[in-house]
């Protein structure tokens, strides 16, 4: 069943997503071109959770395949069961079954392990399917991803063809380390996540960090939208914020002008290399700070 | 393509009847303007197929067409597969889109959201030439911050002003015989740094674990028992080689000379990326891929001209830094600068960017034309700040010096 464009927007509100203008079209179009959805954009700005609150926003199951380098079909699609296989072969020939049975046997359903990728095509209601960070898989894995997103099938050797019971709504992220292949590019829908702006991370703390005020959690927006103009190594992104957001709350600050040193202090949680840190010293954080407050 | 798309679009009056009253976007001829945006988006570089169009079809008789709010960013994320295509879409679509259906907006010369058309555009917005007129702005403003832009996509310009300059100054230094004879060199000295770098990964890592899960899966068939072993043995990466190659005004004589050697490199490492800088960069890896020699030459020898002036290495090296090493460098990289080492930017800022290349990659390797001179001492204020960085300085003047670093690029 699809959901209106709007409806999606609502929804996505509702569970606690601080959606930006575009994300809800793109979440609606994928429904309706029944096509993947490829989520681009620097680390931390949110994009697995799209996918997550997606899964939310539909009410179904989110089956996440973490992709990384030397990721094969085993980890990523099926596994047969080895142990058990083995001890069904030993019992099985102590009473005295003949080969070709058991080996029909070991060979069923029951001794098949799903990995994410089989599991999503194998369930009745269809699941949000989160490739995360594809650029890392290798090449011949992404071809191989492009072929399942295109057929919805797999062939097992020694089973048959397993055909998609349902089609799984396909989110994948990459944070660019890699060129992705044209070919995936043009299977897919594209989304380029940026860092949210001011109002929206403000929104988006406040949501998410229990009794912050109000006021704070748009000074800390405004804050860490100064430091990411910065030239920094590795831009802080929304879990960043968060953890500040939440640092801040717990020290009970309730303006960031009220004491500096304390925030200098604490913005080891935006800022995770030596070269950032040195960079944002003591006169660069307060001029910062006398430009956000 | 346009005959396929044509079709699909003249047969659109029979999807007209489909899209109700009150759309803005007018159900005749909706199909045939939606061509002329996927055309007009083909020409800009975009990669945009049938199946797209039909897909934007599709979504132009929903309801999301009803308001441009939303049918803006629909057709954004139908059309759009990188970065680069998603910053240009928006001034594209509002060129043509808002160019006719909402003449009466007009901002000139503005760079806001909203409309962008020139009085002149908007004067002749019918499709056909408005999309060439479109395409001859964005086209000159891609070339305009090319350094950011025109990654992937320099094939198609690179071509054409290939064809309007086909008599580049490379024809006069060398003679044709001479041009493939040192490419046929370039090229084979590249492969067999290549093939070196390959067998030794290989000898290195005879260390071999037994892999226990496929050792099980192959002697299902005995039993259980186990007969046959599987291995498992660290998978055999090439080096992957990244040139940067000076092609300012005082590497004059080298430059075609080095096109050759870059061009060969590209060739033979399936993992090589190449870049040309002088006061800005380019990334010339899509050109050189042209199996055509002369011309994948040609069309490098003409980025690197438009030059003459000077060098701001430290400049090229910091766009470098900024927006392509993420993409093409790991930690099996291998840097190679070709540059004479004047630098016309701060030495400070040269040391910094140099400072942060190498911590990223793995080797950095300088080869310097002049250093063949006699008397040569690497005086330059660029080459004194770049030095400490740089793990191999080497001369580059001609193929033997080049022959020469083959043993410590196999090292690597």
């Amino acid at each position: 069943m699809n959901l209106k464009r709007e409806e999606i927007a609502e929804k996505l509100a509702a569970v606690g997503y601080v959606a930006d203008h575009d994300i809800a079209t793109a979440l609606w179009l994928m429904d309706f071109l029944k096509r993947p959805l490829l989520l681009e954009g620097e680390a931390g700005v949110g994009k697995t959770e799209v996918g997550k609150a997606l899964a939310a926003v539909h009410d179904t199951e989110l089956i996440r395949l973490q992709c990384y380098e030397g990721l094969d079909q085993n980890a990523a699609l099926y596994e047969w069961n080895y142990q058990r296989q083995l001890l069904a072969i030993k019992t099985r020939e102590g009473v005295g079954e003949n080969a070709e049975t058991i080996e029909e046997h070991i060979f069923s359903e029951k001794y098949l392990l799903e990995r994410p990728l089989l599991a999503a095509i194998r369930r009745n209601k269809p699941p949000v399917l989160l490739i995360d960070e594809v650029d890392r898989a290798d090449e011949e894995f992404e071809a191989f991803l492009l072929e399942l997103l295109s057929d919805f099938q797999v062939s097992i050797p020694e089973l048959g063809t397993i055909k998609a019971v349902s089609i799984p709504r396909v989110v994948l992220t990459s944070n660019g380390t890699r060129e992705l292949s044209d070919a995936l590019r043009r299977r897919c829908l594209y989304h380029y996540v940026d860092f949210p702006e001011v109002d929206r991370e403000a929104k988006i703390i406040l949501t998410r960090t229990p009794g912050i005020e109000t006021a704070l959690a748009l000074q800390i927006a405004r804050m860490v939208a100064e430091v990411r103009k910065e030239d920094l190594r590795k831009m802080p992104g929304v879990a960043e914020t968060l953890d500040w957001a939440a640092t801040l709350a717990g020290l009970e600050i309730h303006d960031l002008r009220q004491e500096p040193e304390t925030i200098y202090e604490t913005m080891i949680c935006l800022l995770k290399t030596h070269e950032d840190r040195s960079r944002l010293s003591r006169e660069v954080s307060e001029r910062l700070l006398s430009r956000v407050a | 393509m346009p005959a396929s798309v044509r079709s699909r679009a003249s047969g659109n009056p029979a999807q007209g009847p489909r899209v109700r009253g009150d759309e803005r976007v007018e159900s005749l001829g909706a199909g045939r303007r939606l061509a002329g945006f996927a055309r007009t988006l083909r020409d800009n570089g975009f990669r945009v197929g049938l199946a797209e169009t039909g897909d934007a079809l599709a979504v132009l008789t929903s309801p999301a067409a009803a308001h441009p709010a939303t049918l803006m960013p629909a057709l954004r994320a139908l059309f759009c597969a990188t970065h680069s295509d998603w910053e240009r879409f928006d001034e594209i679509f509002d060129a043509f889109w808002c160019g006719e259906g909402m003449r009466q907006r007009q901002i000139l010369g503005g760079h806001s959201q909203a409309s962008t058309l020139s009085a002149k555009k908007l004067a002749e917005a019918h499709v056909p030439e408005e999309a060439r007129g479109l395409l001859d702005r964005i086209e000159r403003r891609t070339e305009g911050d090319a350094d950011v832009e025109s990654e992937g996509r320099g094939r198609r310009e690179g071509a054409s002003s290939a064809e309007r300059l086909s008599a580049t100054d490379l024809r006069h230094i060398v003679d044709p015989a001479e041009i493939a004879a040192t490419h046929a060199l370039a090229a084979r000295l590249a492969r067999s740094m290549r093939a070196r770098l390959v067998r030794r990964e290989q000898v290195r890592r005879r260390g071999r674990r037994l892999d226990l899960r496929r050792t099980i899966h192959r002697n299902v068939s005995h039993g259980g028992t186990l007969i046959e072993l599987a291995w498992r043995r660290r998978k055999i990466k090439p080096l992957r080689l990244v040139v940067l190659l000076d092609a300012s005004g005082s590497m004059n004589l080298y430059t075609a000379f080095f096109v050759r050697f870059v061009h060969g490199v590209v060739d033979a490492f399936r993992e090589a990326e190449a870049f040309v800088f002088h006061t800005r960069l380019a990334h010339v890896s899509p050109s050189l891929r042209d199996r055509d020699v002369t011309r994948a030459v040609e069309k490098l020898a003409l980025m690197a001209q438009g030059i003459g002036g000077g060098t701001r290495i430290g400049d090229s090296l910091a766009t470098f830094n900024r927006w392509h090493a993420r993409r093409v460098i790991n930690s099996r990289t291998a840097i190679m600068i070709v540059s004479d080492g004047y630098d016309t930017g701060a030495p400070g800022q040269l040391a910094e960017e140099m400072r942060r290349l190498r911590r990223r990659c793995r080797k950095i390797v300088w080869l310097n034309p002049l250093i063949g001179w006699r008397d040569y001492s690497p005086q330059a204020r660029g080459m004194q700040a770049a030095l400490p960085y740089v793990d191999l300085f080497a001369p580059a003047h001609n193929l033997e010096s080049l022959a020469a670093l083959e043993p410590y690029l196999a090292k690597i």
